[in-house]
Parts: C-alpha cells; sequence; structure tokens
C-alpha cells in the first residue's frame, strides 16, 4: 500500500484521551491515560495490547458509545457527541439478533435509517454477496458456525456503507482456520477496493493478525492503557507470514511488549507505592509447573522465543504474557527482548518433588508478593488466627478496579492454599490458619 | 460492604455472643407461640374465643401467628407430596402415565370453589373440634402450593445428569441414599425457587380460607383473613388497615428469615453456574454461619440430615447391570384397572349431574365462563402495557433493576385480597359498575409476576446487542419490534402464564365483593361458583369448577403453550 496516508482527509481525531472510572472517595481507577489518535482515510490501523490496555475501551469512544472522562474526539472536525453515522462495529461475539434471520440482521442499521424496503434489499444482497453469505439470507444465526456468524456481523456493518469500519477482536472467538479465511477474505476485498469503507480501525490481541492486516499498528501498555509505541507496516499485500522480515516484526513486537516500563513511569508509580497496588493475574500453580517444565525440556533447554513458544502451544499472545510475566515477579523465569529465560530457582522447581516445591514455591510468594506476607502476617497477630478477605478485597479496590482486586484476590488464595500458608472458608469469606502447621 | 458490617464482626467472636442471646430469645419465644397454638387447636369449637375474633389490633400478632403457622403445616404436607408423587411419577413408567396428566389437570382446577366441601369433609373427622377447621384451611392452601413443588421435582429428577447416575451406581448407593445424595440435591434450587413462589400462591388462599360459611354456621378461625372478614362485615377501614400492615411485616420477616438465606443456600446445589447468579449472602445466612449456637444446631440438623440420607435402605435387591424388561402382562392389567377406574368416575359426574343439571346450566357457566375469559384477556392486555416498558425501563439500568426486583417479587407474594377492601369501598362510593370495577382485583396480587419477570428479562439483556442497537442509531417502534420484545419474550410469557392462571383463581374471590351490607356482584364464572358455594350448591360448584378448569387448561393449551414453546425456539439467546 502506499504510505502516502499523511495527505489524506482526517477521520477520527482522539487527543489527550482519559478514560477514569470514579470509585468512592479513592483514587481514580485509570483506564486510559493521554492516548493520542489521528486516522485518515484509506488506512487499516491495529490497537494492540493486553486484555485490560483499554483498547477496547478507545473503540467505544471512538464510535461515540462511550464518552471519555477528558480529553477530545472528533470526526470529521466536528466533536464527537453520540454514536456517529458514518461508523459501524463489528463485535467479538457477532452480537446478531438472534430472533432475526441472516437478512434481517443485515437490513437492521437501514431499517434505523428509514431506507425504503426496496433499496433495503438490494443493498443487503449486495453485502451478503460480497462477503460471501449468498443463500443462507433465511437463515438463523443459531444455525450457523462461528465464521459464518461474524460473516454477518461483517456484512450487517458493510451494508451502511460507513466510512470507518470498527472491529473489536473480531476473530478471537473463531477457529484457527476459519479466522484465516476470514482475515484474507477481508484483506482482498480491501486491496481490491471492493469495501465499501474509507478506513478500518481494529482491536486486536494477536500480533500476527494485525502485522499481516494492517498498516499501521499501535502497541498499548498496560493499568493505566497507553499508546506505548507506534509502528508503520512497511510489507505490501499480501503479505507472507513466513518472509523473515514479517517474523523479523513479530518478534520486535513481542519484544516490545515484553519489555519492562520505562523508568520514567516506575517513578510515577512509586508515588503511590503500597504493598496492595500490585495486580496479579489469574494464574494457577498447575500452569506456571507446567510452563516450567516445557521451558526445562527438549526443545528449549531453558529458554525459548516467545513467538515460537506460543505457536507451538497455541497460545496468543494474550495468554503467554501474563504467564511469562508471573514467573518473572515471582523469580522464577526472565522475561527478555522476546525470549523467556528459565532462572535457577524455576530449575530448581521443575527438578524438584511435590515437598521441594511446595517450598520452593512459598519461599517465593512470601519474597515477592507482598498481599501474601500481609495475610500471613495479620493472621499470625490475631490470637484466633482469622482475618476477613473482605478487608482485603477493600483495600485492593482502592488501587485498582474491583475486576482486577478479585482476580488478585482468587489469585493468592489459590496460592496460599498450594503453599499451605493459610487456609481460605469460601462461606464465611475468612483467611484462617486452620488446618495449616 | 456497609450492610455487613455486624456479621463480619460476629464472625470474630467464638464465645457465645450477643447473637447467640438474641436467637436464644427467638428460639425459645418460638416454641412457647407454638405449643400455644398448638393447644388452641384442640378447643372444642364452641368453646368461648375459640373462634371468635375481636379487632383489637393488639391480638393481631396472635392472628399472624397462627395464620403463619398454617402456611407452615401446609409447606410440610406439600413437601412430603412433593417426594412422594414426584419421585413416583419420575420413577415408574407406570404411574407417570398417569400422575403427569393428573398434576397437569390439578394445576389448573380453582379449589377455592371446594372449600366448603373440604371444611364439612374434614369437620367430620374430628366432630366439634377447632382442629377439624384448622385442617381444612391448611388444605385448602396444601392445594395452592403443593401441584408446581411436585412438577419441579419431577423435571428435575428426570434431568439428573447420567455421568453423576453412574457415578452413583457404581458405589452402590442404594436407591435411598442416591435419593437423598443425589436426587434431592439436584432438584434443590428449583425446589426451593417453586417452594417459595408457592408460599407466596398460599397467603391468598390462608387469607380466604380462615372465614368459612357453611349452610347457617359462619365459622371463624383465628388468623388474619379472619380478622379481615369481621372487618368487612363491620365495615371498619382502620382495622383493614392494621391487617395489611401486620401481613406486611409477617411477609417481610419470613422472607428475610427464611427464603433469602435458602435461596443462597440452594445455589450451592446449582449443576451448572448461571452468571449473574452471584448475589452476595443475606445476612440471615451470614448470622446463621457465623453465630455460635445457630450454627451449632445447623450443624446438628446437617448431620442427622447426612445420617437419615445415608441409611442403608433399599428398595430393592441391588440393581442388576441389564434392565429388566418390562413385564406385557403387568402393563395390561394395569390398564384394566385404570379404564375401570375412569368409567367408575364418568358414572359417578353423570349420577351428579343427571340428578340436578340441565344443559341449560351448562350453557349459562359457559357463557358466564366467557366473561370471565374476557376479563383475564383484557386485564393481560392492560397489564403488559403498563408493566411491560417499566420492567424494561427496571431491568436494563442495573442498579434499579437491584432494587426493583425485590420490591416486585414481594409484591406477587402479598395476599391480594386484603388489598380488596379499599378498591370495593371506592366502588360503592362513586357508584360504579361491578361488572368492570371488580375486574382490577383479579390482576391485582398477579400482575406483579409480569413486573419481576420482564426486569429479570431486561437486566438478562446481553449488552453487545445494546450496543449493536445503539451504533446503528436503532430507536422508536424499530428499537421496541426488533431489539427489545424479542429478548424479554421468553420471560415474559412465563410471567404472564403465572399471572393468568392466578386471575382465573382470583375470579371465585374477586368477582363478589361486600362492603357492611353491601354487596357487589359482577357477571362471571368466579361469582358463580361463589354464590352456589354459599348455597351449599355442590353439583354447581362441581359444575362451575369443571367449566373454569376447562377455560384454564384450553387457555393454557392453546394459547400460552404454544407462545412459551415458540418463544423458547425462537427467541431465546445462545
Amino acid at each position: 500500500m502506499d504510505t502516502a496516508v499523511p495527505t489524506q482527509p482526517v477521520l477520527v481525531d482522539v487527543s489527550a484521551c482519559r478514560q477514569a472510572y470514579h470509585k468512592d472517595a479513592s483514587a481514580d481507577l485509570v483506564v486510559l491515560d493521554d492516548v493520542n489518535l489521528t486516522l485518515r482515510e484509506g488506512e487499516i490501523v491495529a490497537l494492540l495490547g493486553r486484555s485490560g490496555s483499554g483498547k477496547s475501551t478507545l473503540l467505544r469512544i471512538v464510535s461515540g458509545l462511550l464518552k471519555p472522562t477528558s480529553g477530545a474526539v472528533t470526526w470529521r472536525g466536528a466533536p464527537v457527541t453520540g454514536p456517529t453515522e458514518g461508523v459501524a462495529m463489528v463485535f467479538q461475539s457477532f452480537a446478531l439478533f438472534p430472533w432475526l434471520t441472516v437478512q434481517e440482521n443485515v437490513e437492521l442499521g437501514l431499517e434505523a435509517r428509514g431506507v425504503p424496503k426496496s433499496k433495503r434489499e438490494e443493498l443487503s444482497e449486495q453485502a451478503i454477496d460480497m462477503i460471501g453469505l449468498g443463500g443462507f439470507e433465511n437463515a438463523y444465526p443459531k444455525e450457523l458456525s462461528g465464521g459464518m456468524r461474524q460473516r454477518v456481523g461483517l456484512a450487517r456493518a458493510l451494508v451502511v456503507h460507513p466510512d470507518l469500519l470498527l472491529m473489536d477482536e473480531p476473530f478471537s472467538a473463531l477457529d484457527v482456520l476459519t479466522a484465516e479465511t476470514l482475515r484474507t477474505d477481508l484483506i482482498d476485498l480491501w486491496v481490491d477496493g471492493k469495501l465499501p469503507v474509507k478506513s478500518v480501525l481494529m482491536v486486536t490481541h494477536n500480533i500476527e493478525e494485525a502485522v499481516l492486516m494492517c498498516d499501521r499498528i499501535l502497541v498499548f501498555s498496560s493499568n493505566p492503557g497507553r499508546v506505548a509505541s507506534e509502528l508503520v507496516v512497511p510489507f505490501a499485500h499480501p503479505r507472507n507470514r513466513l518472509d523473515p522480515a514479517f517474523r523479523q516484526m513479530v518478534d520486535d513486537i513481542y519484544a516490545l511488549m515484553t519489555r519492562r516500563p520505562a523508568p520514567e513511569h516506575k517513578v510515577a508509580a512509586a508515588a503511590a507505592v503500597s504493598p496492595l497496588a500490585m495486580p496479579l493475574h489469574r494464574v494457577g500453580t498447575n500452569i506456571m509447573a507446567g510452563l516450567m517444565e516445557t521451558l526445562a525440556g527438549e526443545p528449549y533447554n531453558g529458554r525459548a522465543d516467545l513467538p515460537a513458544l506460543a505457536g507451538a502451544l497455541q497460545y496468543e499472545v494474550d495468554d503467554l504474557l501474563p504467564l511469562g510475566e508471573t514467573l518473572q515477579m515471582l523469580g522464577f523465569a526472565l522475561l527478555e527482548e522476546g525470549d523467556i529465560t528459565l532462572a535457577d530457582t524455576g530449575r530448581r522447581f521443575v527438578e524438584a518433588d511435590v515437598d521441594e516445591r511446595k517450598s520452593l514455591f512459598t519461599e517465593a510468594i512470601r519474597q515477592h508478593v507482598p498481599l501474601v506476607k500481609m495475610i500471613r502476617q495479620v493472621l499470625d497477630e490475631r490470637w484466633n488466627h482469622r482475618a476477613s478477605a473482605v478487608r482485603f478485597r477493600d483495600e485492593l479496590e482502592d488501587h485498582m478496579s474491583p475486576e482486577y482486586a478479585e482476580d488478585t484476590l482468587r489469585t493468592v488464595i489459590g496460592w496460599g492454599r498450594y503453599a499451605e500458608l493459610f487456609s481460605y472458608d469460601e462461606e464465611a469469606e475468612q483467611f484462617s490458619l486452620e488446618d495449616i502447621e | 460492604m456497609r450492610a455487613n458490617a455486624i456479621p463480619s464482626m460476629a464472625a470474630s467472636w467464638r464465645l457465645p455472643n450477643i447473637w447467640d442471646a438474641v436467637a436464644f430469645v427467638c428460639v425459645i419465644g418460638a416454641l412457647i407461640a407454638f405449643g400455644h397454638v398448638a393447644k388452641g387447636t384442640l378447643v372444642p369449637i364452641d368453646a368461648p374465643g375459640a373462634t371468635e375474633i375481636s379487632l383489637d389490633p393488639a391480638n393481631l400478632p396472635s392472628y399472624a401467628l397462627r395464620t403463619t403457622l398454617r402456611m407452615f403445616a401446609a409447606l410440610a404436607a406439600s413437601l412430603l407430596f412433593t417426594f412422594t408423587y414426584g419421585t413416583a411419577a419420575a420413577k415408574s413408567r407406570r404411574a407417570a402415565l398417569v400422575l403427569v396428566p393428573v398434576l397437569d389437570v390439578l394445576q389448573s382446577v380453582p379449589i377455592l370453589g371446594f372449600l366448603t366441601f373440604t371444611v364439612v369433609f374434614f369437620m367430620s373427622l374430628f366432630p366439634g373440634k377447632v382442629l377439624g377447621l384448622e385442617l381444612a384451611a391448611i388444605f385448602a392452601i396444601f392445594t395452592s402450593q403443593a401441584w408446581n413443588m411436585a412438577f419441579s421435582m419431577y423435571q428435575s429428577l428426570r434431568t439428573v445428569p447420567a455421568d453423576l447416575q453412574e457415578c452413583a451406581t457404581s458405589f452402590q448407593l442404594t436407591g435411598w441414599q442416591k435419593f437423598w445424595r443425589l436426587e434431592v440435591p439436584f432438584a434443590m434450587p428449583g425446589l426451593v425457587w417453586n417452594t417459595m413462589m408457592s408460599m407466596s400462591g398460599g397467603w391468598f388462599f390462608v387469607v380466604a380460607s380462615e372465614a368459612v360459611t357453611v349452610g347457617d354456621n359462619n365459622w371463624k378461625l383465628p388468623g388474619i383473613g379472619s380478622y379481615v372478614a369481621v372487618a368487612l362485615e363491620q365495615s371498619d377501614i382502620v382495622a383493614v388497615f392494621w391487617a395489611i400492615m401486620a401481613m406486611l411485616l409477617v411477609i417481610l420477616a419470613y422472607d428475610q428469615l427464611l427464603f433469602r438465606p435458602l435461596v443462597a443456600w440452594s445455589a450451592e446445589f446449582r449443576f451448572e453456574t448461571t452468571a449473574g447468579a452471584t448475589a452476595s449472602d443475606p445476612w440471615m445466612l451470614r448470622l446463621i454461619r457465623r453465630t455460635r449456637i445457630l450454627k451449632m444446631i445447623g450443624d446438628a440438623i446437617g448431620d442427622a440430615a447426612v445420617w437419615f440420607g445415608g441409611l442403608p435402605i433399599a428398595f430393592q435387591r441391588k440393581p442388576s447391570a441389564q434392565q429388566a424388561q418390562p413385564s406385557r402382562i403387568v402393563d395390561a392389567i394395569y390398564g384394566v384397572i385404570l379404564a375401570a377406574l375412569v368409567l367408575l368416575a364418568l358414572r359417578k359426574a353423570y349420577d351428579l349431574a343427571s340428578e340436578t343439571l340441565s344443559w341449560h346450566d351448562v350453557g349459562e357457566a359457559s357463557l358466564l365462563g366467557l366473561f370471565t375469559m374476557v376479563r383475564v384477556a383484557v386485564l393481560m392486555v392492560v397489564a403488559s402495557l403498563i408493566w411491560v416498558p417499566i420492567g424494561v425501563w427496571f431491568g436494563l439500568r442495573p442498579v434499579w433493576a437491584r432494587r426493583a426486583q425485590p420490591v416486585a417479587q414481594f409484591l406477587a407474594a402479598f395476599p391480594a385480597n386484603l388489598l380488596f377492601p379499599p378498591f370495593v369501598l371506592t366502588i360503592v362510593y362513586f357508584h360504579l359498575s361491578p361488572d368492570i370495577w371488580l375486574t382490577p382485583l383479579m390482576v391485582l396480587g398477579t400482575q406483579w409476576y409480569i413486573l419481576f419477570n420482564v426486569i429479570a428479562g431486561a437486566a438478562a439483556y446481553p449488552g453487545d446487542l445494546q450496543e449493536v442497537a445503539k451504533n446503528f442509531r436503532i430507536g422508536g417502534w424499530l428499537w421496541w419490534r426488533t431489539v427489545i420484545i424479542p429478548g424479554i419474550f421468553p420471560y415474559y410469557v412465563t410471567g404472564a402464564i403465572t399471572a393468568s392462571g392466578g386471575s382465573w383463581n382470583a375470579a371465585i374471590v374477586a368477582e363478589v365483593a361486600s362492603w357492611g351490607d353491601t354487596k357487589l356482584h359482577a357477571h362471571g364464572l368466579g361469582a358463580y361458583i361463589a354464590d352456589a358455594t354459599d348455597k351449599g350448591d355442590l353439583p354447581h360448584v362441581v359444575l362451575g369448577v369443571v367449566v373454569m378448569s376447562l377455560f384454564v387448561v384450553l387457555f393454557n393449551r392453546l394459547l400460552w403453550r404454544p407462545m412459551y414453546a415458540y418463544a423458547q425456539r425462537r427467541f431465546t439467546l445462545a
């Protein structure tokens, strides 16, 4: 594609956008912080990031479904105040109305605009044929496979000839082969100029998908969501996944996403330092042990390239990175430049038996997870060795969103039980030292 | 979290605490009250005060207690019925052939019409004792509770997952053990929910069945229902108000003390976790779990239940690997017996009908049935037009849905017949036509089922579909037609079925109303049954009840069932 895009007219401009959820009197929970985005006609742009990096939130802000806490959003120069007419959206969950046929679903957007029936039928037939749904007009969504359902979702969005097509992880609910077919079909239509849209903005956590389809990639960092870097993909369509330059770019993005936050951010974060301001991923002990064993064995022998590992394990970046980061946080492994390396403790863990593994793990979480240390300390101090989980959850929620707090607490409960540091009574929501020697 | 502050403080005390003291006093109080009531039931019916009602509000607590105890006696009977009838229907192919359709018909029969005759029957069992009247009232409540509970049990037993069945068999659990270890726990969430619904329906009947007229005798069991009946006779609106307040408190109490904890507790038995069902524990359950003495009592009950369910009682020898072929001879004998019973029943019905009833009576009852049907249909339309938009509004706003849902459920539980007097008073005062203005009373108690089901449906409406609607800027009538109504339709139909069935039943008490000496009388099948009951005219009561049952069954079969099936087929998400 030509890279002279900057001469094209601007569709969307987002500047200094910030989205925060206000929780009681405590500090705001910042989902998006100081995000800038300019989208011009004629480009496909990816918002790439992990879950929780606010990329879907940004998509909804662009579409006008959500109003940002602060910052300006303009559509063709005019401020966005509600759902924008020139924007159509494709959903990860397809979001088809189960009581409408394929044709009725596709016509819905036209009906809302008051397009007369004959014109609706003509347009919907065009869209249905273009997207490869011909013959399925009278089927109900539940009769279709996932791939066919997402084609309906695409046809429904395209039939209104939107200037901007928004796609929220459109292929992540599909199996690998189906997703690939849909991606190439869409790109073919785009390259041939048959897609009745001016621009596409898509959210994804699949690095290869972003490199395969897009002209520009905005990589998001998490918590709060920021644009960590912006990359231009220089390859012409059709792109070849096996091309060394393509592989190199994927590797580079992996490296970018595993890079530790820049020092300036760290200083800023340290200002609000609290042992509880550390969200944990919901990573269980079995999967950690499994990854360490895999890394220790052939062919990795303690060191693996993340994209290759993800491919071999059929994991997406969203599955693998939290796992790797957790291992790194606990001192079992090291993430660097898109590689993961097993540390000494990790190697010892792999070679240990059940009891030794437990004591290594206990050591690791006591040392690296302040929340674990704090819970145990409170339990030791109390004369009845009991403590309500509600209290810890409330404190966590002062530093993170309720969902993160819940995940973090769940993770700590699982880890603490495995390490036999404390036990937990789900019904009473209490930590205790019962059955712990 | 603020609301949970007290119980979580209680959690850290292990010695008997203030809550133990509170619990202790409550238990003692309940025992004394229970003994008091039990003594009252054995009193001769003519003893002074046995069936006298005083309008002094100071008596209301004891009246409320007796009404409540009747409810729970009936509930115990209903549970027994559920465990036997529901199980028999699910386990025996031959029994199911009869039991299931019978249950289906029983659900539609307005038992209220038979009240007089059940009273006579139970009085003859215990001549001259209050106990006979008590049993008659309890039976009336039982008939309003038992059917849907038994149905729920039957349906749960039919759907116990095969892998769990196989697991139970491979551990060689006896039939008894399997029943208590697997089948009852599996049926528990549905059963608790249906029990709650039954309780709501039961209040209506307990209030209606306490004051009974048989021929010249007019008996009033001490209770809130009788209190209201006397208040109506004496045109005492203040007393009616007191009764309504007392009932509100009673329902609030049993809802908070019993059903909230039960529903939360039964969620543990839920086989598959459905999203959104993770409400926080009600305070009473927390109290039970965290108060030492209550917890000990609870644990003791639990241990006893475990022992009871674990008894190695076997109804048949060890289950053999291959299923025995059903015997054709036994099938044939069974068929002959059934046929004989049906013929006998037909003969009895013919005898009764041929003596006193003519085709003219049948025609009259059917015509009046049509009137009542028009009323029910109009009410359903009006109630839907009012409550569907309101329910959608609440349901789509999670904060409001959480607040409105319990209120709607509470209103559905409130016996609407207690609210009749103010309406009647208004009709009398403005000289309105009873044929039109008595009609709303039929739906007074049942409209809430529509509301809370619609709220539930709208609250469960998927967020992504809402976003689609916004993204494509779908609004106005198009939004109602294509976006929201199909989405809530299955929920709406569930609510409407309950509401319509309840309205038919309510017709018997709503089409005739009185205030002091003024009698209001609407034309309809409900009034027909009520009049015949007053006169002690059994054949006409039977005719009225049969015609009404037929209407209800046809209404269900021809309208609601197909609608429900269609909704399930077409409109369910996922």
